[in-house]
């Protein structure tokens, strides 16, 4: 039987009556020690009979056509084959469910896949993809630079409300000023991976994917077959971030090449590859414009902006996402300009939007509350609106007045001075703060839930954990529900033969997977309250234990079987009716060398206002996550072209800075306790994402409060500050 | 990676005899030849031969070839009397990496210049005479001094700097001119119209030793300006030691990383410095020396103030002005 909901309306507050203990508190990973023992399986684990090994060829060119020569390379030792049919330029952008391949022999952009060299091993598919004879025609008209004379698409329906021009020129106060931010990459830590295997016409993948639902259309339409003969098992994921969303050209490369060979095929992206065939974040310029009256209230709010893509894809990072909600002001005006370049595709990576948005919209807020001499956090709770600006929906929950003021008590904002008033040796100290805001999203999901007499139980889905908790939080919500300990429920991902679940993306994953488990649960409380005589509602189920209508029995004696129920969750009018999003606050303190203009953040806070939390420790991971890779994107990250080539030149995590553990320094979170009863039959809200939103704009603030100097242009690094500084 | 023999060396003479390229920790070699960048038909593996020890005697201090940065870093003298390389070590690379890297093999590490790494692209020093892309490319990281219009790549050791600071002599068992003590302007060759040759290491010729003479007088220090706080090359580094007497600079060596092909020092500098008292227009003065044949190439262009202001900085820390 089906548990179905469609969340048109507000559900009751079931697991604030449950009572069994397993969720909200901290809670350790099930699968964590088959992970530090090195016995989960990641997809390039994966070691089959006779398989043979692929490597990625990548175009050395920036646009023109290629030919290759196999003959070039087939007395090599080892090979086995050159594969070029079905080649996918870069990985299918999120949600998508299709992925039409290119054309043969077309190049758009400097380290495009243009084929997978197959050996008996890796060591000789590299070599054979490195020695490969390949014959370029260059074509002209290649574009590598976004500058000044670019031609940009311009989005067909920009908002504009009131005046902008005019609420600039008759404010108080008013600040216009431009920001920029450059390409980021996910850098998951395991590189992309597939393992192709056919069992007739059947493609058994093995990959490192997080939305698997999506995936197996994607890779069915690539490959040209019906997605019934499509498997995709993607039960362990070394981190995401957005650059798994959709099928990569290794795992297209991996089921040609093992289908033509009837033999598996593993294909495992170098990571330079994972630099260049897998899409990043684009770079960004943004125009921002705010004014606000003699009181501080806003009257305007301008945000524009210039990004990067190639041509034909159809994702644009939507910078200005949470500008549209977060503050008021009637005056406002958005626009969206995307060039066109021969360059990696760019497309989803962690928190699309708000990652760069919040950056402008932040450091602007900043300027402005200095200009009309406000404290940054008063200036802020000021325009925080009665309902959403634009489209006069009301909130579901908005908490972020309350994130800003617990926040800066925690952190101590109270003893923040002004820029050089606190020097350290040769650093200056300064603190800063942002707002952080992130669209709340449900989605379709399916999840079995298993109860069996002996008091344990199963969660099954396709759902993914790409490092986030997954395993957890499904293993949690069903334990509370059925009033069992978490020890006791088995939970099975990542497998395209369970049901289909939302994947995980858009910090939707807990909300939507976990709802359907938590509907399943719901169902087998349904039948369990029918045997004993109870109205659902009256049901109570604690260890084992059903309590109702004056009669107590364990689970063994209710049950004669194992109750198997599917829940089944929608989006439904709630979505449309509320302006769904989380909320929080960042605070940093940061250090700034007044010599070379090194920055070091010293320690963090984000208060965060998330609906109910699940488990306490997971949650906190994310954010801290956010976190620290917001003190990436002030700090260190930046994907560097070659003007002239679109060439991604640091394309290895020794060049591309991510944060290392000295540049992380006490990290501390702050759940907001809160319910949103709009949002699904749980109250939560996502959490991945928000951690994020705006956590670089706080260290960017910081760098001003330390020592007078804005950053316009992300990252600060060294050669940013110091020329700026005595 | 192309196939390779590989030979386990017992004795130097069994390394001149192999022939091959000599890998130690492999810190660097292993990733070229994954990139096929360096394609060696043998590798010997010198790693068995007696070079792992450090000897101490009344005049210097020998540090044999095989001491792994780790163990250099945490060496009861070196961080007693030559502070500035234990702290240039501790500065570089990350610990994983400091376990297994040597003394020999760093000196040795190639650039990390983007252009280098990519086998598809042209680059000077790994395919000679086919030009040099980072000149007008991304060239952040890459020289301002000692380069040449063949290539501005930078050297990435951090050792080698403290080392160039400390008047360092590199022991060589070469397989022609038997053991030689070569100093390190005499070791490192300048790109100049050759950007391939880096050493003048002959085949065959194994480092076996470096060679630091006694604790010089004075203050000592190692300053890295980098990118992130850990695990990252440097933007500029400068290697100091100071020795200040009677109000007056009577001892002065400085060295610098990230600016050049070889670890930095220009001679020019110090004379301004010796013999005066220390001050902030002294420091100027010798700055203005450092960087007076300094040449940026766009994205470098920083690195000339940053040269001059960390450099300030060390002076002003080891001698007092403030």
């Amino acid at each position: 039987m089906t548990e179905h909901l469609k969340m048109d309306k507000v559900q009751p507050r079931m697991l604030d009556e449950t009572g069994q203990g397993a969720i909200h508190k901290p809670m350790t990973r099930p699968e964590g020690p088959l992970k530090v023992s090195g016995t989960a399986t990641y997809a390039a684990e994966w070691s089959l009979p006779n398989m043979a090994e692929g490597v990625m060829v990548r175009a050395a060119i920036t646009k023109g056509t290629c030919e290759i020569d196999e003959s070039s390379v087939k007395d090599m030792p080892g090979f086995v084959g050159i594969y070029t049919d079905r080649m996918v330029r870069n990985s299918a952008q999120g949600t998508m469910g299709t992925n039409p391949v290119q054309p043969e022999g077309e190049v758009h952009y400097l380290g495009q896949p243009i084929a997978v060299a197959v050996a008996e091993t890796l060591e000789q598919a590299r070599d054979i993809a490195q020695s490969l004879a390949v014959k370029y025609t260059p074509a002209d008209g290649a574009k590598t630079v976004m500058d000044d004379s670019t031609e940009f698409e311009d989005d067909d329906d920009p908002v504009d409300m009131g005046d902008l021009d005019k609420a600039m020129s008759e404010a108080a106060f008013s600040i216009d000023s431009l920001y920029t931010t450059k390409p980021h990459n996910s850098s998951a830590m395991e590189p992309h991976a597939a393992v192709a295997d056919w069992e007739g016409d059947r493609v058994i993948l093995r990959g490192s994917l997080q939305m698997l639902g999506f995936n197996k259309n994607e890779l069915a339409d690539s490959l040209g077959i019906d997605v019934s003969n499509v498997r995709i098992l993607s039960p362990y994921i070394g981190g995401g971030f957005g650059s798994k969303l959709g099928i990569s050209p290794e795992c297209v490369a991996a089921a040609v090449a093992s289908k033509k060979l009837g033999r598996p095929v593993r294909v495992v992206l170098h990571r330079n590859n994972v630099f260049e065939m897998i899409t990043l974040r684009t770079e960004t310029r943004q125009r921002m414009r705010l004014a606000c009256d003699a009181d501080g209230k806003l009257t305007a709010i301008g945000h524009e902006n210039w990004q990067t893509n190639l041509p034909g894809e159809s994702m644009a990072e939507p910078v200005d996402v949470a500008t549209h909600f977060l503050y008021g002001g009637e005056n406002r005006r958005y626009g969206q300009h995307i060039a066109r370049l021969n360059r990696s595709a760019s497309g989803a990576v962690r928190a699309p939007g708000e990652a760069v948005g919040q950056l402008g919209l932040e450091n602007a807020m900043d300027e402005l509350a200095e200009a009309a001499g406000i404290d940054p956090i008063e200036f802020r709770v000021r325009n925080i609106p009665e309902k959403s600006p634009e489209s006069g929906l009301p909130y579901s929950s908005n908490a972020l007045a309350q994130c800003l003021q617990e926040g800066a008590e925690m952190f101590g904002w109270s003893g923040r001075k002004g820029p050089k008033e606190r020097l350290e040796g040769e650093w200056y100290l300064g603190m800063g703060v942002a707002s952080a805001a992130r669209s709340n999203i449900l989605m379709e999901s399916r999840a079995n839930v298993t109860l069996n007499p002996d008091g344990t139980a199963l969660v099954q889905t396709d759902m993914t954990d790409i490092g986030t908790g997954t395993y957890s939080i499904l293993g949690q919500i069903a334990a509370e529900m059925l009033g069992i300990d978490p020890s006791k429920v088995t939970v099975e991902l990542g497998d395209t033969d369970l049901p289909e679940a939302s994947g995980s993306g858009g910090s939707w994953g807990a909300a939507s997977a976990g709802s359907s488990v938590f509907l399943g649960a719901k169902g087998i409380r349904t039948k369990l309250a029918e045997r004993l005589g109870c109205s659902p509602e009256e049901l109570r189920l604690q260890d084992g234990v059903a309590t109702g209508a004056n009669n107590r029995r364990p689970l063994a004696e209710l049950m004669d079987g194992p109750i198997t129920e599917e829940g089944h969750i929608e989006p439904g009018s709630t979505s449309n009716d509320f302006e769904q999003a989380g909320f929080g606050a960042h605070f940093a303190e940061v250090a700034v060398n007044k010599v070379t203009g090194e920055v070091r953040v010293r320690r963090m806070l984000a208060a965060m206002a998330a609906g109910r939390i699940l488990n306490a420790q997971t949650a906190r991971s994310q954010v801290w996550g956010g976190q620290i890779w917001g003190i990436g994107t002030a700090l260190t990250e930046e994907i560097q072209h070659d003007r002239r080539t679109g060439h991604i030149v640091n394309n290895d995590l020794a060049e591309y800075h991510i944060p290392v553990n000295l540049d992380v320094p006490d990290l501390d979170v702050h759940f907001v306790d809160e319910r949103d009863d709009q949002s699904n039959p749980m109250q939560i809200k996502g959490i991945g994402e928000l951690g994020l939103s705006g956590a670089g704009a706080a260290i960017t603030n910081a760098i001003y409060n330390a020592c007078g100097v804005r950053v316009y242009d992300y990252p600060a690094t060294p050669d940013k500050i110091f020329p700026h500084l005595d | 990676m192309k196939p390779f023999d590989y030979i386990r060396a017992t004795d130097p003479a069994a390394v001149q005899q192999a022939g091959g390229r000599i890998i130690a920790g492999g810190t660097n070699l292993l990733d070229l030849m994954k990139h096929q960048i360096e394609t060696p038909a043998t590798l010997v593996d010198v790693t068995r031969l007696e070079m792992t020890e450090i000897e101490q005697s009344e005049n210097s201090l020998r540090i044999g070839s095989l001491v792994t940065n780790s163990e250099l870093a945490a060496h009861e003298t070196v961080r007693r009397d030559y502070s500035v390389l234990s702290r240039a070590l501790l500065a570089g690379a990350t610990g994983q990496l400091r376990n297994k890297a040597t003394t020999g093999g760093n000196l040795l590490q190639r650039t990390r210049c983007p252009y280098f790494y990519d086998t598809t692209q042209p680059c000077n020093k790994r395919a000679p005479g086919s030009g040099c892309q980072a000149m007008e490319g991304a060239n952040r990281i890459l020289a301002i001094l000692g380069a040449s219009d063949k290539c501005i790549a930078t050297h990435p050791s951090d050792m080698a700097v403290a080392m160039r600071a400390l008047d360092a002599r590199i022991e060589v068992e070469s397989a022609t001119k038997g053991t030689e003590l070569l100093t390190m302007d005499e070791f490192y060759v300048l790109p100049g119209d050759n950007p391939e040759v880096e050493t003048v290491l002959q085949q065959g010729d194994l480092i076996t030793a470096v060679h630091l003479p006694a604790a010089p007088a004075g203050r000592q220090s190692y300053r890295k300006v980098r990118d992130r706080s850990s695990y990252a090359f440097a933007l500029v580094s400068v290697a100091a030691i100071v020795n200040t007497e009677g109000g007056k600079i009577t001892d002065a060596a400085l060295a610098f990383g990230g600016l050049a092909p070889r670890p930095w020092r220009d001679s020019g500098v110090e004379e301004v410095l010796i013999g005066e008292a220390p001050s902030e227009a002294l420091f100027d003065k010798a700055a203005d020396v450092l960087v007076a044949d300094a040449k940026g190439h766009g994205d470098n262009d920083f690195k000339i103030p940053l040269a001059r202001r960390t450099m300030k900085a060390v002076l002003s820390e080891l001698t007092g002005v403030s």
